[in-house]
């Protein structure tokens, strides 16, 4: 069964998959560049029994990394699509253009990573304090912060 | 849009587990946007928990939430037995199907009783909320603890479950099914809370899936999701139970789904205590490698999913964690428009977003003039209010 959908992907959305990682037969991760995720995301969301989970973003030496995944409830997977945003003026495409479950995560990942998404529709603070300071960013790695945290919190 | 005028709901209570500010817009009775703020009160979980052992995570994320205490360890250690590649023990799994249900079924009867009270039935509030210490009961005689329970562990779970109980829960679960029938009965076969309920806040199939909700709310618009059955973990495809999916969307078929939910959890509990395996109750996950892993599970609100990230030391170094309320909450823009604002306070209390502290904080405020004209309680009041009006009109 999850054979034979992640044979139908590999097949049908080769040409964009940079890397396909069979972590074990119930997930599995599709690495794709920035410029692919949104046809990859609209080819998975028109698949029956796809939904849309959530969005993961971690910093790392190599990039913002963003794993948007995707839970296939009538075949008992996960599948995560994998982008890498550039460090400096990181920049992805927006997800929330195809669908809107993926609005809110997308605003939460540009409060705390910094990273901008193309096109969003919506793209005010959705965790911090409207008044927090712009350029910075609470899970990004690197030097602890020293600047004063705004009143409103 | 002269008459818009903005009442908002929240922001916040420091007691109450998920702070909301609802800015509903509204233009006479009638809701005609609604704006979410979420946020006041985030306590960083995710960064806390790299500071912390695979160990003792388990323990911080079991503090996320107050009334569903056990789904996020559950979802994490799913999470880590899926990156370390290891099953739990077969007992294990049936302890943690055991403590799940049992979450569940108390989760419900908190929100029956809440919905009771916002609709003016004080009395389905009582009982319910009555109903639901025999469970605490339970879990506190099975576990140590009426909450926190503290029972997973990646690799199976903390501590054995006394096999000279379970008779005990079983006739106390036993019991608790005739007074899940006066409280199914309480809301399937009144006419004034059909009134109240029937045909309002809807979310229709398509909207439920645009925005991924997920749990109860969307298994009342008629999709069957249930990562129970979806994605089978620990012992749920071992015991014989069946997803309640129900079709309308309203707020009655939100209702109805989560009191016939008890009725199956029921069936879980008594399945997993009868049949319970003897052996060990952990397999000892030794390290945790480098890699990624994902873990889901189904919470009384919906799929509770986690993701952590291993460099190969002891600490994640990326844990992410998305409760239900997170998909279910934007659908509010889909069901609370259209509403009046006396059906509000139901519908946004219909995906049981542990509402029950924000309704303190609520107030209403003249565009305006910015005058305060209505507090929360009034808010509840008037719900409860318009409950009395439908009696007095059908001679009740």
């Amino acid at each position: 069964m999850q054979q034979e959908v992640l044979e139908r992907l590999t097949r049908d959305l080769g040409a964009s998959l940079k890397r396909v990682f069979k972590r074990s037969k119930r997930r599995v991760y599709l690495d794709v560049e920035p410029k692919d995720l949104l046809s990859v995301a609209r080819y998975l969301l028109a698949m029956d029994g796809v939904r849309y989970a959530t969005a993961t973003g971690i910093d790392t030496p190599s990039g913002f990394e963003v794993i948007h995944h995707f839970d296939f409830d009538s075949n008992d997977m996960i599948v995560s699509v994998r982008v890498i945003a550039q460090r400096e003026n990181p920049t992805l495409p927006s997800v929330a253009t195809v669908s809107k479950a993926a609005e809110w995560i997308e605003r939460e990942m540009h409060d705390l990573l910094g990273i901008n998404f193309e096109n969003h529709p919506d793209m005010r603070r959705l965790i911090l304090p409207e008044d927090w300071p712009e350029d910075v960013c609470p899970l990004r790695r690197g030097k602890p912060w020293e600047g004063k945290v705004p009143k409103k919190i | 849009m002269s008459n818009r005028s903005v009442i908002p709901i929240g922001p916040y209570h420091p007691l109450q587990e998920e702070p909301e500010l609802f800015r509903l817009y509204v233009d006479g009775e009638r809701v005609v946007d609604i704006d979410i703020e979420i946020g006041w009160n985030h306590r960083g979980i995710e960064k806390l928990s790299e500071t912390k052992s695979f160990d003792q995570v388990t323990f911080l994320i079991e503090r996320i939430c107050g009334i569903c205490s056990t789904s996020h360890p559950f979802a994490y250690v799913n999470a880590i037995e899926d990156l370390v590649g290891i099953e739990p023990p077969e007992r294990a799994k049936y302890i943690r199907c055991v403590i799940a249900e049992l979450e569940r079924i108390h989760s419900h009867l908190l929100w029956v009783g809440l919905a009771g009270h916002f609709l003016g039935y004080n009395t389905v509030f009582m009982w319910a909320w009555k109903y639901r210490e025999p469970i605490l009961d339970i879990c506190e005689e099975l576990t140590g603890n009426r909450n926190h329970y503290a029972m997973m562990k990646p690799g199976g779970v903390r501590r054995d479950l006394d096999e000279s109980k379970f008779e005990s829960v079983i006739k106390r679960l036993d019991e608790l099914v005739p007074k899940l029938d006066i409280l199914a009965g309480a809301v399937i076969d009144d006419p004034v809370l059909h009134a109240r309920l029937k045909g309002i806040g809807i979310l229709k199939p398509e909207d439920a899936r645009r925005y991924g909700a997920v749990g109860p709310t969307v298994r009342a618009s008629g999709i069957p999701i249930d990562i129970r059955a979806d994605h089978p973990y620990a012992a749920y495809d071992k015991v014989d139970w069946k997803v309640i999916s129900l079709t309308g969307g309203d707020v009655y078929a939100k209702a109805v789904a989560r009191v016939l939910e008890m009725y199956e959890s029921v069936k879980i509990i008594k399945q997993c205590l009868e049949n319970m395996p003897k052996g060990e109750i952990d397999a000892k996950v030794q390290e945790v490698p480098p890699g990624e892993g994902i873990g889901h599970a189904e919470a009384p609100r919906g799929e509770t999913l986690h993701y952590v990230r291993s460099d190969g030391t002891n600490r994640p170094i990326r844990h992410k964690v998305r409760a239900p309320t997170y998909m279910n909450l934007p659908t509010a823009k889909a069901t609370v428009i259209g509403e009046t604002v006396a059906d509000a306070i139901i519908v946004l209390a219909s995906i049981d977003p542990c509402y029950c502290c924000t309704e303190r904080m609520a107030m209403t405020f003249d565009c305006k003039s910015n005058e305060r004209v209505m507090t929360g309680e009034q808010l509840v009041r008037l719900s409860q209010e318009k409950t009395r009006r439908i009696r007095r009109e059908m001679g009740l």
